[in-house]
């Protein structure tokens, strides 16, 4: 199977952890392997061969000899490592005199359009007044598109059709900016190679007609090792104030950032992280190089509940879950939260520990196994799921018939169903389940009992 | 003896030959092209072989092909006795095309009432253009094609398919953004085997990361609309890869393989600079072939694709 980074790294790391100490050998093969794996993962060559250097001159040096847990040491300077490579994060450009004008420029299909109106959604709840531009002349329905993305979020977009040349589209903006006093002009311009002269030319030009505070290589997550040229090539003719980088909730490793951000010395500034226009986040290094290594997500993880998860079902399934009241319905109600979170195997990458699992999961099994569960307990009456006790043997077939499944995977759900039961009580007479709301740590979302009941996981993976 | 795969006169190059060695050749004054100028020395070295890995991983041709090419090139080397580096560098480029070669005919042309193709893809990729850069193919080729605008989810990716179907002088069936795209390819098979009398269909589809379970699952239901209306359908089903994306394309391609049963590919976006090198580990590992590349933005940069000009136009004559 094709692995990712975050896996390769974690089974050399894995290696390394049942060894006591690390000799100097063991830490040339991890090097191999780190080096093979950020190879495999798109980071560039040259930046590679530097990376593996600082690693190596580190771990081998007498911190890691001396230190206690050897292999902890070498995740740490990594880790480390690969924080100081992917650089500080950096906000947008707000000096100077508005209107800012941010000009986005890339590859065709690196996602300038969808990142130009994902922009302009933020700045608009952030309170500012932003105007999308349409420069991209070239290709077909591109405006268009634009329209229709800046309807969607009620951002006004200036075009002028494919005839004018996108400097004066540039400027005219510009000047309706400055007359209606929108104080952000996003500029989406058209997508070309780095070596393509004419249209080098003319990114040249638009920049020297709008001056922008922010000029932002829009770089897709899957780029190979070409990245590094794209990057070199733009930041030669129009000097780059930053990076974003799109595609990101693919299984992409996104080595390619790591190589731009090291060519170029700019800061990443946000990732793409979905199709809808929401999806944007601002770039956190510690968070992406914890994604890289493995050591799990939990912040977004979190972030993410508490944004899809209802507060008040959650409370309230908590007091019946420490009062040992868990029945179907509830079960039910915590699969749909769960479904709500995105796919099983996203999930699990972000929890510590688990990518492991997450690896052996097939995604379309643990799906239907979940559509499964959903079906079987849809087909019992409200009585049943309020009372599991009275699910005789003919009610199963009932239920069996009902929801196009088994008899044997009824008997399956019940009876994993009755462990869980068990585990919550046991939970809440431990006290466990006790609220620790508000306090934004870093436990495992599984401890805080509003969702992610013990032997859930079992239920995914006993059955794929 | 060598020189037979790759002595192909100037007159017998065909028109697609030539396109494709063209626009590679700005790819040959990248990365890959330096293959050519190391093995300019009259010797064999091992430094040699140690500089021709370090070339093709940066050429994204991937770590683990990289060893295998290198590997089948030395056995070869060592086996037949060869002194030269220039013959090593034609064993080289043998053992690249043997990669990339395929006995699986394109089943696009064959003999059928209606023939139909799905395009698919992620986000980005170039389909919609591919799409109309093919129908202008087909079209040449005297073929009557109809396209089916199937991606009602991105914004405008309905009208940018017209203006390619204007472009081509092929009709596009469309119904309006956010419908459902399994109705349209049923209206679209229906016009073309109806009113249209269509010999080609094809199928634009929605961009989409192959690791969103839904959308592939989108896919595997368009695909069950097409075959139960068309015998066989779809024909062939093509996936659209720009040729800068690195190791990932393995991973597009597995996971298109599996869910939208990918029976070739499109390498888009060829006309840049060190491209195309991952390309070589897509045919080992999924045994997927390319059939198709696209070499710039006009509607005739397109051509069928043969894997000896690809390699003579990657890494030099």
């Amino acid at each position: 199977m094709f692995e990712s980074l975050t896996d390769k790294l974690q089974s050399i790391f894995d290696k390394l952890a049942t060894k006591g100490k690390l000799s100097e050998a063991d830490v040339n093969a991890a090097m191999r392997e780190v080096r093979l794996a950020l190879l495999e993962a798109d980071v560039n060559y040259k930046v590679v061969k530097e990376f593996v250097e600082r690693v190596k001159a580190r771990a081998v040096g007498a911190e890691v000899m001396q230190s206690l847990t050897p292999a902890q040491q070498v995740v740490k300077i990594v880790h480390e490592e690969l924080i100081e490579l992917l650089g500080k994060p950096a906000p947008l450009n707000t000096s100077g005199p508005p209107p800012h004008v941010i000009m986005l420029v890339g590859l065709q299909g690196a996602g300038k359009t969808t990142m130009a109106a994902k922009l302009a959604l933020r700045l608009k709840k952030n309170g500012q007044r932003p105007l999308l531009v349409a420069a991209d002349i070239y290709r077909p329905a591109a405006i268009k598109q634009l329209e229709v993305l800046g309807a969607q979020i009620d951002v006004p977009v200036y075009s002028a059709g494919v005839q004018t040349p996108a400097s004066t589209i540039a400027k005219d903006a510009l000047k309706l900016a400055r007359e209606k006093a929108y104080n952000v002009v996003i500029i989406d311009t058209a997508g070309r190679l780095q070596i393509d002269e004419a249209l080098m030319q003319e990114l040249e030009q638009v920049r020297l007609v709008t001056r922008p505070a922010d000029i932002l290589l829009v770089v897709d997550a899957m780029t190979g090792q070409e990245a590094v040229n794209v990057a070199e090539g733009f930041n030669a003719r129009v000097p780059l104030t930053g990076l974003i980088m799109t595609k990101i909730d693919g299984d992409a490793r996104g080595g390619a950032a790591l190589s731009v951000r090291q060519v170029t010395g700019v800061p990443i500034k946000f990732l793409g992280t979905g199709e809808k226009l929401p999806d944007l986040e601002p770039f956190d290094p510690e968070r992406l190089a914890g994604r890289i290594l493995g050591m799990g997500d939990v912040l977004t993880l979190i972030e993410r509940a508490q944004e899809t998860i209802n507060a008040e079902t959650a409370a309230a399934m908590e007091k019946r879950l420490v009062e040992g009241q868990f029945d179907f319905e509830d079960f039910l109600e915590q699969l749909k939260q769960v479904k709500r979170l995105g796919p099983l195997t996203d999930i699990l990458a972000m929890i510590p520990g688990m990518n492991r699992f997450a690896k052996e999961i097939d995604p379309m099994m643990a799906q239907d196994s979940l559509k499964k569960t959903e079906a079987i307990i849809n087909s019992m009456t409200l009585q049943e799921r309020r009372n599991p006790d009275i699910l005789n043997a003919s009610r199963r077939r009932r239920i069996a018939a009902g929801s196009g499944t088994t008899v044997q995977d009824v008997n399956m759900l019940v009876k994993q169903f009755r462990e869980m039961q068990k585990m919550m009580k046991q939970l809440g007479l431990m006290g466990g389940g006790k609220k620790n709301k508000g306090k934004k740590g870093r436990s495992l979302p599984g401890q805080r009992g509003g969702f992610f009941p013990p032997g859930l996981s079992d239920l995914f993976g006993g059955r794929s | 003896m060598f020189s037979k795969l790759f002595g192909k006169k100037q007159e017998e190059k065909t028109q697609d030959d030539l396109k494709l060695e063209q626009s590679l050749q700005k790819t040959r004054a990248g990365i890959l092209g330096r293959i050519g100028s190391i093995f300019q020395e009259n010797e064999i070295t091992p430094e040699l072989w140690e500089e021709l890995e370090d070339i093709l991983i940066m050429g994204d041709v991937g770590a683990a092909t990289t060893q295998e090419l290198l590997a089948a090139t030395r056995t070869r080397v060592e086996r037949e006795h060869i002194k030269a580096a220039k013959d090593a560098y034609l064993v080289l480029k043998q053992e690249m095309v043997k990669l990339l070669q395929t006995d699986e005919p394109l089943h696009i042309e064959e003999p059928r009432i209606l023939t139909v193709v799905f395009v698919v893809g992620v986000n980005g990729s170039g389909k919609t253009t591919s799409i109309g850069k093919m129908a202008a193919y087909y079209k040449r080729r005297g073929k009557k094609v109809v396209l089916a605008a199937a991606d009602t989810f991105r914004a405008a990716a309905i009208d940018q398919l017209k203006i390619w179907g204007d472009r081509a002088g092929v009709e596009v069936i469309a119904q309006a953004p956010g419908s459902d795209p399994g109705a349209v390819v049923f209206d679209a098979i229906r016009a073309s085997q109806e009113s249209r009398k269509a010999d080609l269909l094809i199928v634009d589809t929605a961009g989409r990361l192959q690791t969103k379970y839904n959308l592939m699952k989108e896919l595997e239901k368009m695909r069950t609309v097409a075959a139960k209306q068309v015998h066989k359908a779809p024909h062939e089903t093509l996936l659209v890869l720009d040729a800068s994306t690195g190791q990932n394309a393995i991973s597009q391609a597995r996971a298109f393989k599996d869910s939208a049963g990918v029976t070739g590919i499109i390498l888009t976006k060829l006309d840049g600079t060190s491209k195309g090198g991952a390309i070589l580990n897509i045919k080992r590992e999924l045994g997927v072939p390319v059939r198709f590349v696209g070499t710039g933005e006009k509607i005739d940069d397109f051509a069928y694709f043969d894997p000896v000009s690809f390699v003579t136009g990657l890494v030099g004559d």
